[in-house]
């Protein structure tokens, strides 16, 4: 009888623990996202806030990625923009200002997509220099103007730091990453890499999966 | 004994664990290849490129690389061209361009039409 209770302690008791580490805590509500079940995504060009004014096409040029591969359609970023321009619209403020129906009637498509970068640069300390990037987004139905999703996600090279204190190899690993990080001349560009994954890959409480994606109406 | 037995409790629990965890980072299969795709499109929309013969030349190329692997390129990758295409008067490869996109992905009808409308004129 022991051992059983031993047992019943034991593995139920370490799935649980591992268990959690995969799922978040508060469940998000997705009971407008899954009415509208949008197929094709319109990704505005972000609105930005903070001092770098790459941070706009920056982010904007990487977020194609993470929304098609979670199975969306995303109309092509770059054309959207020019289509935009010739309608006397160059600032994005302006542009996330335009009704969701007249946004449906040129583009055709199911959301869009409002980003904001809030940060994107980096900062210099004494000893340290940080990048960071960070923006939320906010996908809305263009047919009824509704809200479906809204998250925030934020990339640092400083994270490494922080999370693991994984002893030499782990200070190894932190040395090598910020050398690259740094070295590149657009660090920011590569950081916006992260965060938009961060942001709007298909996860739990995030973006769900689209029609294109094999996980489509799973989660 | 009983030490024995919570012992083969772990063995089980370890191998419940690694599967349990593979499936939080199981590599998904990729829906398309991308190539020089994104990079294209920052160089694009900063300004600074060499301008869009060159922009032209390089996705060409990667898209002789996506047929031969039998790929698909990402959303977007057609049209891209295709605005490129109209920069340096190929009105013809713009028309092809846009209307492969639109075989490709079908939910970009609406939008296409629309650019086709106007180039069509």
């Amino acid at each position: 009888m022991r051992l059983k209770t031993l047992l019943k302690l034991c593995v139920p008791l370490l799935v649980a623990i591992l268990a959690t580490g995969c799922v978040t805590s508060k469940p998000y509500d997705y009971t407008a996202f899954k009415q509208s079940r949008p197929r094709s995504i319109l990704v505005l060009p972000p609105v930005n806030s903070s001092p770098d004014v790459n941070a706009t096409y920056s982010m904007l040029s990487h977020v194609t990625y993470p929304l098609a591969e979670s199975g969306y359609y995303v109309l092509p970023v770059a054309l959207v923009d020019e289509t935009f321009r010739q309608n006397g619209l160059t600032n994005p403020g302006d542009i996330h200002a335009v009704v969701p129906a007249k946004l449906k009637e040129i583009f055709g498509a199911d959301a869009a997509l409002y980003i904001t970068v809030t940060k994107y640069g980096t900062t210099y300390m004494i000893i340290n220099s940080v990048v960071t990037v960070s923006a939320n987004a906010k996908l809305v139905d263009l047919k009824t103007g509704q809200l479906l999703w809204e998250g925030s996600a934020t990339a640092s090279s400083d994270e490494g730091n922080n999370n693991s204190s994984g002893g030499l190899v782990g200070m190894l690993v932190t040395a090598v990453i910020k050398q690259i990080a740094n070295s590149v001349t657009d660090a920011g560009h590569a950081m916006a890499g992260t965060t938009s994954q961060r942001l709007l890959s298909a996860r739990p409480n995030g973006m769900l999966h689209g029609p294109r994606s094999a996980q489509y109406g799973k989660d | 004994m009983t030490n024995n037995k919570c012992k083969q409790g772990i063995a089980v629990f370890s191998v419940l664990a690694s599967v349990l965890l593979v499936g939080c980072v199981a590599p998904q299969q990729r829906l398309y290849q991308w190539e020089g795709y994104q990079p294209q499109v920052y160089e694009y929309l900063k300004g600074q490129g060499n301008g869009p013969e060159a922009q032209i030349a390089v996705l060409e190329k990667d898209m002789q690389k996506i047929r031969a692997k039998g790929g698909t390129p990402p959303p977007g990758y057609h049209a891209h061209l295709g605005l490129l295409y109209s920069q340096i008067g190929k009105d013809d490869q713009v028309l092809q361009q846009l209307r492969t996109e639109k075989a490709l992905f079908p939910e970009s009808t609406a939008y296409m039409d629309f650019l086709l409308k106007k180039f069509e004129k």
